[in-house]
């Protein structure tokens, strides 16, 4: 009843253009973010802050990045897993190495060093394309994962092998280390995946989005009418890992703590992140939220109806998410291949309509 | 220096027998891309899943045991009776044979005609459900398999072999009936694809889905055959994998050894698999013995897959693959 767009007219291609054109949208979503940074902070507890809000708010920002590599560009990429790797080295080695400088800065590095790294495995795009690409991306995740587990430099040659965030603050808050309280963990998580998005809408939107759409169309096609598929393809590389070592960064930074390569980083989590922008939604930056929130929310919803509600044993209840994330993948692909963002898209237009569907 | 050299030469031929065992699971692959351009992630878990049931039922293992635990509060473990090698392993491809029927009626009879990533997608899906029905049917612990196949080191090699060269090759005797029960399961696969009637439907689905169906060919009938005689060499890989390091998750992941085998030999090549699969065997311990001490070792994990990336960017096709064309 109330989502109407009757009475509100642009006037212009600019307010046409804009991103959320009906008014409605637009103050839904100035009150989402205005909740999240100005009421959220301060109701938020350990355990809300620990189990959902920032590992969604991080795999959101890996999603975005998976998904301007694979939903925009069309470029499968098994590699996530990897590339998140990276950003947590790197971030690792430049915390340790320049303690002055501020952990924004670093994890801003850090997403830079993966951007390298990643248009490093991206040169064999050019030649190699659709899961032939998508296996060769494995060949980074396995050999990443193994460079961080045999060269003790990466790990600054600790006893264990495991890489541990000292303590940074932000503006006199900590937000590494042991000490960190719940509200700024949120907070500087919140901070990057809001700005990253931010970046990641409009570019999508720009000239270099639109190449990237048309090579994941038809690559020989939009090579012929003058795009150049080598900058596009190692952009959307470049920017994806950016993307991706910055979820990595903070991954290991401000949510686990300590973290073991193979443990934290494997392949399984890039699967993980695949199927959050399946689920979520190819190509839609909505999609990667709603990807990650549901793939976040999962588990931690079976774990409560299953070993807190039945009492059944954890083994089991882990294998059943199995079954249910495998059943999920394959129900998506085959009743909505574009995800929750098109289900949400779908809900929007048939409320416009409602009560009058005719 | 002659010492290195026959050492060498004995991680070459132990090279070549996991090359065999990595070609099994690659030929699965092969199968179902050739017949329908499905590339099935799932194959591993395909054999994982065929190695459970086999041990299941030849243990009289409760299907489901852990769950009808869990629900009814009962202790139910064993049937109590346990089931002949031969037998077990007749049940268990009857079982692959249901799954495949499965596969075809619930997935991927609604992706006809999507792009192939899409249907790559959908086999990851499967993958995940068919790994957690697995472990909820048959449980998470590490099994042992056990059908009557010959283990440990061959002692007529070593004897014959010190003969020779003054030194004894260990070689298992496992890999050597891997070896010999992979021979004939490709020959038996060539045969059948040339000489019978449902090969060289299966042929003609795979050559043109549209001019296969208009000459009478059932698409369905030869896909879920396909899936069935993967199932099958994904049980024959299983047993060979699960006789040899036990069945558990990490059975699975030779899958993940097997997809640098098919970039090397080319997707749709059955030789291609088999030559791809040696090539990888042996090279990867080849790196291992020379390269592997410099670098800190456990260089197989990624070896194949560089491999593979590296020689993709000069032949994108592979060894025995079509030439892919493009056209606007």
């Amino acid at each position: 009843m109330l989502y109407r767009e009757a009475g509100d007219f642009k006037t212009g291609y600019r307010s046409d253009g804009q991103t959320f054109p009906i008014r409605l949208d637009r103050w839904g979503y100035y009150a989402l973010v205005a909740v999240a940074f100005l009421v959220v902070p301060f109701l938020i507890n350990d355990y809300w802050a620990n189990a959902v809000l920032v590992p969604f708010l991080i795999y959101a920002i890996a999603a975005l990045g998976l998904n301007i590599l694979t939903g925009y560009a069309g470029q499968v990429s098994l590699g996530t897993g990897g590339f998140m790797a990276v950003g947590a080295y790197a971030v690792y080695k430049l915390m340790t190495a320049f303690p002055d400088v501020s952990i924004v800065i670093h994890i801003l590095l850090a997403g830079g060093i993966t951007a390298i790294v990643g248009m490093l495995f991206g040169l064999p795009s050019l030649r190699i394309k659709g899961f032939y690409l998508a296996v060769a991306t494995l060949a980074a995740q396995f050999f990443l994962v193994w460079l961080f587990n045999k060269v003790p430099w990466f790990y600054n040659y600790s006893a264990s092998g495991q890489i541990t965030a000292p303590e940074r603050t932000v503006l006199g808050m900590a937000v590494t280390g042991p000490a960190t309280s719940a509200p700024a963990k949120y907070l500087i998580c919140l901070c990057f995946a809001f700005v990253l998005a931010w970046i990641a809408r409009n570019l999508t939107r720009g000239m270099l989005g639109r190449k990237w759409m048309a090579i994941r169309d038809m690559d020989i096609a939009a090579e012929i009418i003058g795009v150049n598929p080598l900058t596009a393809k190692l952009s959307a590389f470049a920017v994806s890992s950016f993307f991706v070592g910055i979820a990595g960064a903070l991954l290991f930074s401000v949510y686990l703590g300590a973290a073991e390569v193979g443990e934290a980083f494997g392949i399984n989590k890039s699967f993980l992140i695949l199927f959050m922008i399946i689920i979520g939604g190819l190509g839609s930056i909505f999609g990667s939220f709603a990807g990650a929130a549901f793939m976040v929310l999962l588990p931690v919803l079976l774990k409560n109806v299953l070993v807190g509600g039945l009492g059944w044993p954890t083994d089991l209840a882990a294998h059943i998410e199995l079954m249910i994330v495998g059943v999920l993948i394959i129900a998506f692909l085959i009743v909505e291949p574009h995800g929750l963002a098109r289900l949400w898209a779908l809900a929007k237009e048939k409320l416009r309509l409602w009560p009058f569907p005719h | 220096m002659m010492d290195q050299l026959i050492f060498a030469s004995e991680v070459l031929v132990n090279g070549l027998m996991t090359g065999v065992m990595y070609s099994l699971v690659a030929l699965g692959f092969v199968l179902i891309y050739k017949a329908s351009g499905v590339f099935n992630y799932a194959q591993g878990v395909m054999a994982l899943f065929a190695a459970l049931t086999l041990v299941g039922i030849q243990q009289g293992q409760v299907p489901f045991a852990h769950l009808i635990n869990a629900m009814f509060g009962t202790h139910l473990e064993h049937f109590g009776w346990t089931v002949p090698s031969v037998l077990a392993i007749l049940l268990t491809a009857v079982v692959m044979i249901g799954l495949a029927w499965l596969i075809e009626k619930l997935v991927l009879q609604h992706l006809v005609g999507q792009e192939p990533i899409i249907l790559f997608m959908a086999t990851i899906g499967l993958a995940y459900f068919l790994e957690g029905f697995g472990d909820v049917m048959w449980g998470a612990d590490i099994k042992t398999l056990d059908v009557g196949l010959p283990q440990g080191i061959s002692d007529t090699v070593e004897a014959t072999t010190a003969e020779w060269f003054g030194y004894g090759y260990f070689i298992d005797r496992l890999d050597i009936w891997a070896t010999i029960i992979a021979a004939i399961l490709v020959a038996a696969l060539v045969a059948f694809s040339q000489y019978t009637k449902q090969g060289r439907a299966m042929r003609a689905v795979a050559d043109d889905h549209q001019a296969a169906l208009s000459v009478g060919i059932s698409l369905q009938f030869i896909w879920i055959m396909v899936w069935s005689i993967a199932g099958f060499v994904a049980l024959v890989a299983g047993i060979m994998w699960g006789t040899k390091s036990g069945v558990q998750f990490s059975l699975s992941l030779i899958a993940l050894k097997a997809l640098p085998v098919l970039m090397l030999g080319g997707f749709t090549s059955i030789p291609g698999a088999i030559v791809g699969g040696l090539i990888v065997g042996v090279g990867e311990k080849l790196f291992e013995f020379f390269i592997g001490p410099l670098v800190g070792g456990a260089t197989e994990n990624w070896f194949a897959y560089v491999l593979a990336l590296l020689f993709l960017v000069f032949r994108p096709q592979g060894l025995f693959g079509e030439k892919i064309i493009e056209r606007v």
